[in-house]
């Protein structure tokens, strides 16, 4: 080795910094708008490509849609002379004054018309009861569930239905539109979730004669179509029970739509509570919990709590499933709509679609606002997690 | 230790007092993991006060041992009597023992949901019906005893693993138990966690609390141990008091093991 080489190599190892480097603002090419549509939508061919269809996608529907839903549509009229054809209007858009004139059939179904406050108050003091659980920083939550899961159906139950010598009685037969979708969706949301933890926690229980009728249910529960509990729960639920007790349709649509969904819960709860380490059991027996405590104050929060994503995803399939319930003679929002689209009174090249049209809004207003809600969530959680 | 923040202490700031002399007698206790024989023949008493030291290599049934004295594991055959109760399927007995035996795990297992304050205060107002405010006093009491009063708001997630380990032990003294069990509660802390572990346990020791404790930590047994026992394939191969132990061990099993965890 020569001299100059071990030099180099010395060279090589030797460092010392002699004057701090500022921070620089960074290049133009990383930031601003310009920089994020590089990066994020022409970043390969592959990418542009999809940009360029995307793009042309959105060119086409687009433009479509607000034709139909705006600049061709109706706006005024009485009846279907102001939906059809006419050497004016070739194109015709959307029916509104289709929507506006059957828009409380749509709501409240048949429900009589000088006691519908009573259904107003309905959807009031449920909206409170929503806002008051799921709003996190509401004032006393614990009273919130109790509002929620006793006081709320217990009143709602005085109020809608009538009778006890208060309320002059509306039969169940007279409810419809989105009154009854509502009062399934809710009565499916409200005991299924109970229902099902029972459920999940059965089917973990080490008695045997729990654990199987626990798994006999949920498994057959799940094996079945929502169609055929509603149809046995319309058609064999009377035979088991003599005529005069026979619950009515509206109840026994609510106890298939329940039943179904807490299968469905109670192995979305189960997969939370098989999450929880095996630890979080022993410790808490270990500090002498019995079995009751321990699940109720360590494992089913924990279990709960990660379960949420899963548990409104559940009740936004449920959500639409009550569309289902049509079929045993019920009239939720969608068949309202059926109903009044071949009304001869609105007879026109668009109503129908104009109906459908409101029923997909108010289904993807609901089940979107209970996604965003369960990201919130989940994004809640995570970042608790990191703390 | 003399703490002078509390002057007027409730009743449940002792520990309770073993009614019986003997704290846990094993007789001819077996267990079996379906085929596999994981603990043979154990006998095994424990007089009030004394503190054990269990080793032994992995595998060897320590754990399941201990945790066979507050029936985390059950027993198939033999006896086991903690404080004059005998271990048996009745619900009520067990929930009995637990309360009265404290337990401090490898890995803490705190609630993570609960706040240190909250872990320590649950057992003694859900289990022993405390008033809120009493349970609290007594948390802050043990929680000032293993040093960290001051992380009593913070989430089990916010403190170190020493830290962890020490609201565990606080956790169950808020029990007052009277017995205490470790399962190699050091074992998966970082080394400049063990110490303050360490300490914790052997203030407790030096309070009379009646220990069973799985370590190999020596230094601990040498300095607090009346006993250690060595274990191995599930059966009790050895044991003597700490000097006699590592001085002069019998049995082949122990001086093979003792070379090597000791160098
Ligand atoms: N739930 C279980 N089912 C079947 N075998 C088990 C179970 N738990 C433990 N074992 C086995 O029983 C034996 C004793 O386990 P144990 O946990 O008591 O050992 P240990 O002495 O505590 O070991 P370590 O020092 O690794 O903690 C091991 O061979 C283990 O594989
Ligand atoms: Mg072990």
């Amino acid at each position: 080795m020569t001299m100059s080489e071990g030099q180099l190599a010395i060279d090589d190892i030797r460092y010392l910094q002699r004057e701090a480097i500022a921070p620089q603002p960074p290049p133009a090419s990383i930031v601003g708008p310009w920089a994020w549509i590089r990066a994020n939508l022409l970043s390969s061919p592959f990418n542009i490509a999809m940009t360029i269809i995307i793009v042309l996608l959105i060119l086409w529907i687009v433009p479509e849609l607000l034709k139909f839903l705006v600049f061709d549509a109706a706006w005024t009229g009485q009846n279907r002379e102001a939906c059809i054809y006419t050497a004016q209007h070739p194109d015709v858009g959307a029916c509104w004054p289709f929507i506006a004139d059957r828009w409380s059939y749509f709501v409240y179904g048949s429900y009589p018309i000088p006691e519908r406050w009573r259904v107003n108050v309905f959807f009031l003091m449920l909206a409170i009861g929503i806002v008051w659980l799921l709003w996190l920083n509401a004032p006393r939550r614990d009273i919130g569930a109790v509002y929620f899961f006793i006081v709320m159906p217990v009143c709602s139950f005085i109020l809608l239905n009538g009778g006890f010598g208060l309320l002059y009685r509306v039969d169940t037969s007279l409810w419809g539109g989105i009154l009854v979708t509502i009062v399934v969706a809710s009565v499916g949301i409200v005991v299924s979730l109970p229902l099902g933890i029972l459920l999940a926690l059965g089917r973990r229980s080490r008695m045997p004669m729990v654990k199987t009728l626990s798994v006999m249910f949920i498994e057959f529960v799940r094996g079945v179509p929502l169609i055929t509990v509603l149809f046995m729960a319309s058609v064999m639920l009377p035979l088991f029970v003599p005529d005069e007790y026979s619950p009515d349709k509206l109840l026994r649509a609510l106890i298939g739509i329940a039943l179904f969904a807490s299968a469905y819960m109670a192995e979305v709860v189960r997969a939370g509570l098989a999450a929880i380490p095996k630890g979080q059991f022993e410790g808490a027996m270990a500090v002498g919990l019995g079995y009751r405590q321990m699940m109720q104050l360590i494992i089913l929060p924990q279990a709960l709590k990660i379960t949420i994503p899963n548990i409104v995803n559940t009740y936004i399939g449920m959500f639409k499933d009550t569309t289902l319930v049509f079929i045993v003679g019920l009239f939720d929002l969608v068949k309202t709509i059926e109903v009044a689209r071949i009304d001869p009174q609105w007879a026109a090249p668009t109503t129908s679609t104009t109906g459908y049209v409101v029923a997909a809004a108010f289904y993807f207003v609901f089940c979107y606002g209970m996604s965003r809600y369960a990201r919130a969530t989940e994004a809640r959680l995570s970042k608790a997690d990191k703390r | 230790m003399v703490d002078t923040a509390t002057t007027a202490r409730p009743a449940a700031l002792k520990p309770t007092p073993l009614t019986s002399e003997v704290a846990v007698q094993l007789i001819n206790m077996n267990k079996w993991y379906g085929e596999f024989h994981v603990l043979r023949n154990i006998n095994m008493t424990v007089r009030r006060g004394e503190r054990i030291v269990i080793c032994g290599p992995s595998g060897s049934g320590k754990s399941t041992m201990i945790r066979c004295i507050n029936r985390l594991e059950e027993h198939q055959q033999g006896q086991i009597v903690v404080d004059g109760v005998e271990l048996t399927n009745d619900l009520k007995k067990i929930d009995e023992i637990r309360r009265d035996v404290g337990m401090v795990f490898q890995h803490f297992n705190l609630f993570p949901h609960l706040t240190v304050m909250e872990n320590c205060t649950l057992a003694p107002i859900w289990v022993r019906k405390m008033p809120k405010k009493d349970a609290e006093e007594i948390a802050m009491h043990y929680l000032q005893r293993v040093k960290i009063p001051e992380q009593a708001a913070k989430y089990p997630g916010q403190l170190s693993g020493g830290q962890q380990q020490r609201v565990a032990i606080a956790r169950a003294l808020c029990m007052s138990p009277k017995i205490m069990l470790f399962d190699e509660p050091t074992s998966a802390l970082d080394p400049e966690m063990v110490k303050e572990v360490l300490d914790t346990m052997v203030g407790l020791a030096h309070d009379g609390m009646t220990m069973l404790c799985v370590t190999h930590e020596m230094g601990f047994a040498r300095q607090v141990a009346n006993r250690v026992v060595f274990m191995d394939a599930g059966q009790i191969i050895e044991a003597n008091t700490p000097d006699e132990f590592f001085a002069h061990p019998q049995h082949e099993r122990t001086k093979l093991f003792l070379s090597q965890i000791l160098h």
